[in-house]
C-alpha cells in the first residue's frame, strides 16, 4: 500500500535524475535569496552551477545549527515573509529555538509526507487517529494532523497532556492510530493499568512513535503493554517535521527516508568526511524541495546509518536505521562514548525493570561517574534486602559486560523519575566541563 | 498459623517513613510490629498492622511500592536464654532464618519474634512439633 506509488517506487536512476533537478534548482534559489548561503558558498569557492551530478553534493558547505541560531529568527528564509503561512520552532532548550518557515506549498509537501508516511506504518482511510503530539510552535502536533487529514483518516486532536482524557477518548472514540512519543505511550499505558483499562480492549492497532531515540527492547514493551505495532518515525523541525522517514510495517527494519525530496548523507561527525553504505555516523540531509527555508548538507546530531538494499514493502527510497542517539546526547563517560538508549536497551531486557529510568553523570576526584536510578515496583520488590541488591548488582554487572563502563545502580520509589507528555529527560549531567 | 505483613519500599531520605506512618495512621490502621532494615540507598519497612489489606491499598494508592508476605510469630519464654532455645532448634532443623524481629508488645509472660524463614511451612511444623507456640495471625492483629 503506498500513498504515491509513482514517487515511492521510483527506480534508482529515475529518483537520482529527480534528486539532482531538485538540487541544481535549490542551489540557485538559496543562492540568490539567502546572503548566508551567498557568503558560504563563496568561502568554499563554489557557484551554484558547478553542481552537475549527486556527487559533486560532498563540495557543498554544511549547514549548522549554530547557523540556524545565528540567522534567528527569520535570516535563513529563502522566501518574502508575505508567503510564508506558518512558523516552527524547535524547543531551543539551549538558548535560542531554531526558527523555520513553511510556505503553503511547503505545508502541502510536509501534509503528503506525512499521510505517505501513515501508510507505510500501516494505517489508512478510515482510520481514527489519536494525535497526542504537542500542538504549537513544537511540529510533531499539526504536522501529523495535515498528513491524517490528507490521508483521509480522522484525525483526534488531542495534543499532549491530561492522560487521563486522552485514555477515555481512545476508549469511547474508538481511536485505532496512535501518535505520540514513545515514552509518553508507556506513560500512558501505565496511567490506563492505574485507571482500570486495559489496552486489549481498545481498538488501537498501530502506533507510530517519534521525536525522541529508542530501542528495540522498547518497541517490544510498548508493542505488549498498548496491544500494537509500534512504528519509529523519523523528523525534526529544521527539515520539516515529523513525516521525513519512516519504518514500513512490512519490514520495521529501517526508516525510509523519502528521497524525491531529502538527499541523506552520513559523515563522520569528528571529520565531515561521506561514509559508506552501513557505517554509522551523523547524518546529513539537504532539502530538495523546500521553499520557506531550504538547507544544504544540514548537520542533524542524529547518529545512523543508511542502506540502499531493496525493501520487501516495494519502496524503492534509502533507509536508515534506527538513530541510536544524537551526537550532541552522546554522552562521553571515561573515555566511552555512550548513549542514553543503549542502556535502556539493557534496562529493559532485565525482567520487571521499567523503561522509565534517569542517568545521573557527575565527575568526582577527576573521574566520571555514571549513576543510573531504576524504579522499582511490584514485581521487582521483595521483602528482602539481598534480592534487591542483587538485582542492583545485576544492573550493574550488565551495562559493564555490554558498555564496558563501571556505574551505580540506584533502586528508587517508583513514578519519583519525572514523566514527559513530550520528549523524556533521560540524562541530568552535572560535570562542569 | 501464618501472620501476614506488609513490606515498603523506601527511598533514603528524608520525611519518607513519617509519611508512610502518617497515611496510615489517617486510615485508621495501628502499627502492631515493625522493623526497619536499611542500605546506604534504600531502606524495607516491613509491618505488621491491623488491616493487611486496607494500609496496603492506602499505601498504594499513595504510589509506594507495597507487597504481602507470609511470617511467623513464635511465642518466646521471657527470660534468659529464651530466645537461643528456639534458634537452636531451628538450627538443629537447617532452618534458615532470612530475618526476624521482636514484636512490641508482651503475649502474657512470654515475648513474641516475627520470623521470616525460606521455608515457612516446614519451619511452623518443626516449630510446634518443639512445643513452641506458634500464634494465629488474628490473635496478633487484635492484641
Amino acid at each position: 500500500m503506498f500513498f504515491n506509488e509513482e514517487y515511492e517506487t521510483l527506480p534508482r536512476s529515475a529518483l537520482e535524475a529527480v534528486q539532482l533537478k531538485r538540487l541544481q534548482s535549490v542551489m540557485e534559489r538559496v543562492h540568490a535569496n539567502v546572503p548566508f548561503y551567498q557568503a558560504s558558498f563563496e568561502k568554499a569557492g563554489v557557484k551554484p552551477g558547478d553542481v552537475k551530478s549527486l556527487e559533486d553534493l560532498q563540495a557543498l558547505p554544511f549547514t549548522t545549527k549554530q547557523d540556524m541560531r545565528d540567522s534567528y529568527p527569520y535570516g535563513l528564509f529563502a522566501a518574502p515573509m508575505e508567503e510564508i503561512v506558518r512558523i516552527h520552532a524547535s524547543s531551543g532548550t539551549t538558548g535560542k529555538p531554531t526558527v523555520v518557515g513553511y510556505t503553503a506549498k511547503d505545508i502541502r509537501t510536509w501534509a503528503e509526507l506525512m499521510a505517505r508516511s501513515f501508510v507505510s506504518a500501516g494505517a489508512h482511510k478510515g482510520d481514527i487517529i489519536h494525535n497526542a503530539y504537542g500542538y504549537g510552535l513544537f511540529t510533531g502536533g499539526l504536522g501529523a494532523h495535515y498528513g491524517a487529514e490528507l490521508l483521509g483518516a480522522s484525525v483526534i486532536p488531542m495534543s499532549g497532556g491530561n492522560t487521563k482524557k486522552q485514555i477515555m477518548i481512545m476508549q469511547d472514540f474508538g481511536s485505532t492510530v496512535l501518535t505520540c512519543t514513545p515514552s509518553y505511550s508507556l506513560f500512558m499505558a501505565e496511567a490506563a493499568h492505574e485507571e482500570g483499562v486495559d489496552f486489549r480492549d481498545l481498538k488501537l492497532r498501530v502506533g507510530i512513535f517519534g521525536a525522541e531515540p529508542w530501542s528495540e527492547s522498547m518497541r517490544g514493551e510498548i508493542e505488549d503493554k498498548l496491544n500494537l505495532a509500534a512504528i519509529d518515525i523519523y523528523g525534526l523541525s529544521e527539515i520539516m517535521g515529523p513525516g521525513v522517514a519512516i519504518e514500513c510495517i512490512q519490514a520495521k527494519n529501517g526508516l525510509h527516508i523519502w528521497e524525491d525530496h531529502f538527499i541523506p548523507e552520513i559523515i563522520d561527525p569528528d571529520t565531515g568526511q561521506r561514509l559508506g553504505e552501513g557505517e554509522r555516523g551523523e547524518l546529513v540531509i539537504t532539502t530538495i524541495t523546500k521553499q520557506g527555508i531550504p538547507l544544504i548538507r544540514y548537520r542533524t546530531r542524529d547518529i545512523t546509518s543508511i542502506t540502499y538494499e531493496p525493501c520487501v514493502c516495494g519502496r524503492t527510497h534509502a533507509r536508515i536505521t534506527r538513530m541510536s542517539g544524537r551526537s550532541d546526547d552522546m554522552l562521553i563517560i571515561r573515555g566511552v562514548n555512550v548513549f542514553p538508549s543503549q542502556i535502556e536497551s539493557i534496562l529493559v531486557g532485565i525482567e520487571g525493570v521499567e523503561p522509565h529510568y534517569l542517568l545521573i553523570v557527575d565527575r568526582r576526584d577527576n573521574l566520571d561517574t555514571l549513576e543510573v536510578q531504576v524504579e522499582v515496583d511490584e514485581r521487582l520488590f521483595s521483602d528482602e534486602i539481598k534480592v534487591l541488591q542483587k538485582l542492583s548488582r545485576r544492573i550493574e554487572k550488565e551495562i559493564k559486560d555490554m558498555l564496558g563502563i563501571t556505574c551505580t545502580a540506584k533502586l528508587v520509589e517508583p513514578k519519583t523519575i519525572q514523566r514527559s507528555e513530550g520528549k523524556a529527560k533521560r540524562v541530568i549531567d552535572n560535570r562542569k566541563l | 498459623m501464618k501472620v501476614e505483613q506488609i513490606s515498603i519500599f523506601i527511598e533514603n531520605k528524608s520525611g519518607r517513613l513519617a509519611e508512610i506512618t502518617r497515611i496510615l495512621g489517617d486510615a485508621g490502621i495501628n502499627i502492631r510490629a515493625l522493623s526497619l532494615a536499611d542500605t546506604s540507598d534504600f531502606g524495607i519497612l516491613r509491618l505488621i498492622v491491623n488491616d493487611v489489606e486496607t494500609a496496603k491499598r492506602v499505601l498504594k494508592e499513595r504510589g509506594f511500592t507495597v507487597n504481602k508476605t507470609e511470617v511467623v510469630a513464635v511465642e518466646v519464654p521471657d527470660r534468659p536464654g529464651g530466645l537461643s532455645t528456639i534458634l537452636q532448634t531451628l538450627d538443629t532443623e537447617q532452618i534458615n532464618v532470612e530475618y526476624m524481629y521482636a514484636f512490641v508488645e508482651r503475649c502474657g509472660g512470654n515475648a513474641v519474634i516475627i520470623f521470616r524463614f525460606d521455608e515457612t511451612d516446614k519451619a511452623i511444623t518443626v516449630l510446634r512439633n518443639s512445643n513452641f507456640v506458634v500464634l494465629e495471625g488474628e490473635r496478633l492483629y487484635s492484641i
